[in-house]
């Protein structure tokens, strides 16, 4: 009898443990709670640390797994944003508008009630109609299904063009990287009705919870993202324990070779694209709720670039590599350009942390992957092996 | 159009001459019309002063419409100009100059009608007068605004214009003129004709202007020359509009009309009857609207019948200007084939413009495509080197201040400056990841990250400029509808440049040889004594080196800044996948592709480059399924498959 | 006996150069067949073709009594057919335990949600342990294949072959770089496997082709030179003549 996956994989276990008991830490000392040791913009950044260990689980499932250097991940997860973001913005102002109409000597016709709304959405692209991509927006149950079908079939569909005609390796990369291109450049535009590059906005308010506190929003958002953290792990581990993960893993190191032991290459990579797509997709429908605030720029090439740099700084290959990764740079990132980190006086020139942190992350970058190929992530293996010795 | 032409010069040579010695008697024959004119008669003594045939007369004339004639008491005419209390005054026929206190003259004010008739009489006298500069600042007035009374003076002057190049401008505008002053009509007609190949502004003004409509709307359709009968139907509301200016229908009530007028009827909570809570439903609104017409308190309401019905019960036309209908029949012909003769001519310009465009992927793409080739590795940061190169182009400015030398200067400079970068990065970073391109690409994105904050530290955020020399700066015009700047031609000839620079070096130098046997087989190549290092060492070098030389080439038509490398970054890779690795041709096919498709796409939807990126790339992601070796693919075991 | 697989008047050539030039083999059931050749004669070639990773110009390949047609499937199809590929250079999964390489390849349904959703079959255990069995690696099976010799590298991708089940095998170069007990056991190895399938063997090794003791074809620039025992074609003058560089 096989063991079950967890059993084969203590760290699933750790990993739980670690995240409940941050949780009820954080729990305890929020706002919400009458603390004030997590203040409520400090709770929304860890809640939005947590959805980016999610999408940084989901990119090291695909590249640190199955070898596809996928530069598209963060698009996912902006479709995400965008398809939760036009049922908040929308069911919003609709409360709003409806609420102003109410002063009206008439009651509102339905059409008074729609222009008034598209013009509060649309007038900053000088537009009063609705296009036809917001046809759900009014209706929750919809914009949750497109959070994962959209870009689940965006990624079906591109996935399956580029893996049946075997573009791999660095080719995939750009081509990947081409598409989180055009979708950027897509949602620029002013005419494609996603209000260009002012994008969503005022996503922290919910509709219906006006009366809930945004400490308590807040708090709800952190469990929900520590929730969907804890399941896409369970979820992403479970998938590859057992004979799944081997073929992954194979494919990875020699997809010639998993071809004629009689498995098709392409179903595997297609089914593991398009999976972390939806993933992502997830992780970003709960984080712009919490950022309030979602744009095209947030899409742009680079950000899925730097979910890559997050991944093989933590430590490609393990779930948690990806996590820690994740929570180490985009902490440290926000610590260092927040204007936190105190600036270096070497006499002769003033070292401001916030002109030289990106340069200091790009070349530890290059230093990782040089000299760690195996992140931090990798001082796990060293702990290991040195307790193993020690026995 | 020739024999137009003469035709109509032959018929405007019988200007009399006649004779006379002075001016001021003839001046005295008219002054009184002279001293007090009036617009309507002025013309009259004008005609016959410039009849006169006397070379006085343009002076006359100019001094005239300037306000400087000045009349004694005795009714003589003097050209004067006032200083204090006197005046210095000229004779006209003799040019003695003499002064006179100012209260025995009174000054001649022509007013802006008479100006003007005065300055048409004078075009013929400019157009015929010795100093070119006169002649050419005539014709140019003629062209700002063009009247019929200029087209026969204008002929006159054509046969004795002795400046080349002004007598085909004065053909030309005569041309024009008689398209639309011409009084026969079969001349209008042979000029109309003649300006259908003519793609210029001018000409389709000048068409445009015989074409020149009014829409209007009646009961019935109107005598006249008629261009249309329009259907209301394709825009309704708008149509009505018409009719409600025309005052042929009341004016339609909007919605926000109807609700003001509901809202303005409340009585204890009901409208004409209708409970408010009603009104929520647009019909309802509609239904309680009109019962208040029926009370007469309201005027009716224009239902979408009653539109329709008052709009099928009228005419809606477009008349011509032209009263003659041969002649716009034959303009419109014109037009067309002039619109044809313009689609034509943009589909060059764009060609230019595409041509443009590939040269710079190319010069961008070029560098890339040969480490690719050679070492299977993608530079990340190679757009990083493109903005080094245009930094050191702006830098060499800041200490050369001639722009001419400084372009020399940079251009090798931020070769050498860039190659150096590639070298140092290559045997720092690239050789220890070789064979493992997906780490390369991200190694050299952390380069590419940390360089750009550099220059971002150094140079500032705001953009800086890299100014081309003067004889770089306009624009080769072709005619009105193709242009091209001069630096696109630079960089297309730069670019072209660097083709047969990097086919020679590649098919002519050890080093290409060495170059091309690494890229066909590693193995085999170090096996016979070359030394992969070095020649990954140089290509690489050699690859960032061109990055340089883009970058000075972009920097001078765009701005330079920390971020310009990222903008063509994407599209260079784009260029390399489309025209497959290692083969100098094969970029060249993808930047011709990308630069072609890029410019095709925003063409047919214009005054979008956003979109046109958009399409772009779909569509490469799209050709990569049908070549996804590229455009020039190796094949056989040499690909490495 | 019954053909299992026919190629014939196979053409294929790189940049103009014909590797495979009207190349036609019949392989039997359960028959062991060593292919010889020259550098450069087209042997490896011709295995890409029967596996579907190189397309020919020209020709057709039939396979089982069904006869398929080879071209039209692709890798995977192919293997799923029955035909099993060892290639030159061991390629097993270096970074994975010798158990997770053949459990991957046993013979069972290989689609992704059969894998995620039908993870114990109760029988897994026992095949696997034939199969190590078979190629003498029962006692490693839970280390790294990364960590195996270079000849138990090569037995365990036989391994895999046998675990796949196929009907044909296509094994090339199986002794390269093994020692002489090394050598011996992969013989056996290859012999036993061709009771109940066919074996063809692409061979350098003389010696290794001679224990092997089976039908022997010889390639020359892409086509078939000589056919039939070791010792019939070893007398051949043109084999002769292509082995001595004439």
């Amino acid at each position: 009898m096989e063991r079950t996956f967890i059993a084969k994989n203590p760290s699933i276990l750790w990993f739980l443990l670690g995240l409940s008991v941050f949780t009820v830490l954080v729990t305890i000392f929020s706002e919400a709670a009458g603390s004030s040791v997590v203040s409520t913009s400090f709770l929304k950044i860890l809640g939005k640390t947590l959805c980016l260990c999610l999408v940084a689980i989901a990119m090291d499932v695909v590249w640190g797994y199955c070898g596809i250097l996928s530069l598209g991940h963060f698009a996912f997860f902006g479709i995400g944003g965008y398809a939760i973001g036009m049922w908040l913005m929308y069911d919003r102002t609709k409360d709003i508008v409806v609420g102003s109409l109410e002063n009206n000597i008439l009651p509102p016709t339905p059409d008074e009630i729609t222009i008034a709304i598209g013009t509060q959405i649309f007038g900053v692209v000088g537009s009063s109609e609705f296009p036809l991509i917001w046809a759900f927006s009014h209706s929750l149950p919809l914009q949750l299904l497109a959070v994962v079908l959209v870009p689940g079939a965006l990624a079906l569909v591109f996935g399956w063009l580029a893996f049946r005609s075997r573009v791999t390796g660095v080719y995939l990369s750009i081509l990947t990287q081409a598409m989180t291109l055009a979708l950027s450049l897509y949602l620029f535009q002013n005419d494609t009705g996603l209000r260009g590059n002012n994008g969503l906005s005022g996503l922290q308010n919910i509709p219906g919870l006006e009366a809930v506190s945004q400490a308590t929003l807040s708090l709800w958002f952190f469990w929900a993202s520590a929730f969907a953290l804890g399941a896409g792990y369970v979820f992403f581990a479970w998938m590859l324990a057992g004979k799944f993960g081997s073929v992954i893993r194979a494919i990875r190191d020699n997809e010639t070779r998993v071809r004629f032991l009689g498995y098709h290459v392409e179903t595997y990579k297609l089914f593991i694209f398009t999976t972390t797509a939806m993933i992502a997709s997830i992780a970003g429908a709960l984080y712009y709720p919490q950022a309030g605030i979602i744009n095209p720029a947030e899409i742009a090439p680079i950000a899925s670039i730097y979910l890559a740099v997050w991944v093989a700084i933590g430590g490609r290959g393990r779930l948690y590599g990806a996590v820690i990764g994740a929570v180490f740079v985009s902490l440290m990132s926000s610590w260092f350009t927040g204007g936190s980190a105190p600036d270096i006086n070497l006499g002769f020139y003033l070292v401001k942390w916030t002109d030289w942190w990106l340069i200091l992350l790009g070349l530890t970058f290059v230093g990782v992957t040089l000299f760690f190929p195996k992140g931090i992530g990798g001082l796990f293996d060293l702990i290991s092996n040195y307790r193993e010795k020690q026995q | 159009m020739r024999s137009a032409l003469f035709a109509l010069i032959l018929m405007v040579c019988g200007v009399p001459a006649v004779k006379a010695e002075t001016l001021q008697p003839i001046l005295q024959t008219y002054a009184t019309e002279i001293a007090k004119p009036s617009r309507k008669t002025v013309g009259e003594t004008i005609d016959t002063i410039a009849a006169s045939g006397l070379p006085q007369v343009t002076a006359f004339l100019e001094q005239w419409s300037e306000k400087n004639i000045w009349q004694r008491t005795d009714g003589t005419f003097f050209v004067a100009t006032a200083a204090g209390d006197s005046l210095s005054l000229t004779d006209m026929d003799t040019q003695i100059k003499t002064t006179a206190p100012k209260s025995d003259f009174k000054q001649l004010k022509p007013n802006g009608g008479v100006r003007r008739l005065i300055a048409t009489a004078l075009v013929q006298f400019q157009l015929l007068d010795p100093d070119l500069t006169r002649r050419k600042t005539a014709v140019a007035s003629i062209a700002r605004r063009p009247e019929a009374a200029q087209l026969i003076p204008l002929m006159a002057s054509i046969d004795g214009e002795v400046d080349v190049v002004l007598k085909a401008r004065k053909i030309q505008l005569a041309n024009f003129l008689s398209a639309r002053f011409a009084t026969e009509t079969q001349d209008r007609i042979a000029a109309i004709n003649s300006l259908s190949a003519d793609t210029s502004v001018e000409a389709r003004a000048v068409l445009n202007q015989i074409l020149t409509t009014t829409t209007g709307v009646a009961g019935t359709a109107p005598q006249g020359n008629i261009a249309a009968i329009l259907d209301p139907m394709v825009a309704p509301d708008s149509s009505y509009g018409a009719l409600v200016e025309s005052k042929l229908a009341p004016p339609k009530q909007t919605v926000s009309d109807i609700k003001k007028v509901l809202e303005a009827n409340i009585i204890e909570g009901r409208i004409a009857g209708f409970p408010l809570a009603q009104m929520d439903d647009p019909l309802m609104r509609e239904a309680a609207y009109s019962a208040l017409a029926a009370q007469d308190s309201v005027p009716t309401l224009i239902t979408k019948e009653l539109r329709d019905a008052a709009l099928f019960s009228h005419v809606f036309y477009e008349i011509y200007a032209e009263p003659n209908a041969q002649i716009t029949a034959a303009a419109e012909v014109a037009r067309k084939s002039a619109d044809n003769h313009v689609t034509t001519a943009q589909f060059a310009d764009l060609t230019l413009d595409a041509l443009s465009l590939a040269s710079i992927f190319f010069l961008a793409a070029i560098g890339l495509a040969i480490t690719f080739g050679v070492m299977g590795v993608i530079n990340m940061a190679h757009g990083e080197f493109i903005m080094m190169g245009a930094y050191t182009g702006y830098v060499v400015q800041l200490f050369i201040p001639n722009y001419t030398v400084s372009i020399f200067v940079a251009l090798p400079l931020a070769f050498a400056v860039t190659f150096l970068a590639g070298v140092v990065m290559e045997r720092l970073v690239i050789r220890r990841l070789y064979h493992r391109p997906l780490e390369t690409l991200l190694a050299t994105f952390g380069v590419s990250i940390a360089l750009q904050q550099l220059a971002k530290n150094v140079f500032g955020t705001q953009a800086r400029p890299l100014t081309s020399p003067d004889w770089l700066a306009g624009a080769w015009i072709i005619n009105d509808v193709i242009q091209i700047s001069f630096i696109r031609i630079a960089i297309f000839i730069l670019a072209l440049l660097f083709l047969c620079l990097i086919i020679y070096i590649l098919k002519k130098t050890r080093l290409g040889l060495e170059v091309r046997a690494v890229t066909q087989n590693p193995g085999m190549a170090s096996s016979m004594g070359i030394n992969p290092d070095r020649i990954n060492m140089m290509t690489f070098g050699l690859g960032s080196g061109i990055a340089g030389i883009a970058g000075v080439a972009i920097g001078l038509y765009a701005k330079v800044t920390s971020e310009m490398g990222s903008d063509y970054i994407v599209q260079s890779f784009m260029t390399v996948v489309v025209g497959g690795v290692g083969n100098v041709w094969g970029t060249l096919a993808g930047a011709a592709m990308i630069g072609f498709g890029q410019k095709g796409i925003e063409w047919l939807n214009p005054s979008n480059t956003l979109a046109a990126q958009t399409y772009m790339i779909l569509f490469v992601i799209l050709f990569i399924q049908f070549r996804p070796k590229g455009i020039v693919a190796l094949k056989g075991r040499a690909a490495g498959d | 006996m019954n053909t299992l697989l026919e190629v014939s008047g196979v053409s294929v050539s790189f940049d103009g150069f014909k590797a495979i030039n009207n190349l036609s083999i019949q392989i039997g059931e359960a028959e062991l067949r060593a292919v010889i050749g020259p550098n450069g004669a087209g042997k490896t070639t011709f295995m890409d073709i029967v596996t579907g990773k190189t397309k020919p110009d020209e020709g057709y390949v039939i396979w089982g009594e069904k006869s398929l047609s080879l071209l039209d499937m692709n890798e995977s199809q192919i293997a799923q057919a029955g035909i099993g590929r060892k290639f030159q250079k061991p390629t097993v999964f270096e970074k994975q335990t010798v158990r997770e390489n053949i459990t991957m390849a046993l013979k069972n349904p290989r689609s992704p949600l059969d894998l995620l959703f039908n993870r114990a079959a109760p029988d897994t255990e026992d095949r696997v342990r034939a199969v190590s069995d078979d190629i003498g690696l029962t006692d490693a099976l839970d280390q790294l294949s990364g960590a195996l010799s270079h000849g138990q590298k090569q037995w365990l991708e036989i391994g895999m072959l046998l675990a796949q089940d196929p009907r044909l095998l296509l094994v090339d170069e199986p002794a390269a770089g093994m020692s002489a007990t090394e050598r011996e056991q992969t013989t056996d190895i290859l012999v036993r496997a061709a009771k109940k399938r066919a074996v063809v063997v692409v061979e350098h090794d003389m010696e290794f082709v001679r224990r092997l003791n089976c039908k022997v074809t010889v390639l020359h620039q892409g086509s078939v030179l000589a056919e039939g025992s070791l010792d019939h074609v070893t007398k051949n003058q043109d084999v002769i003549d292509v082995y001595l560089g004439r």
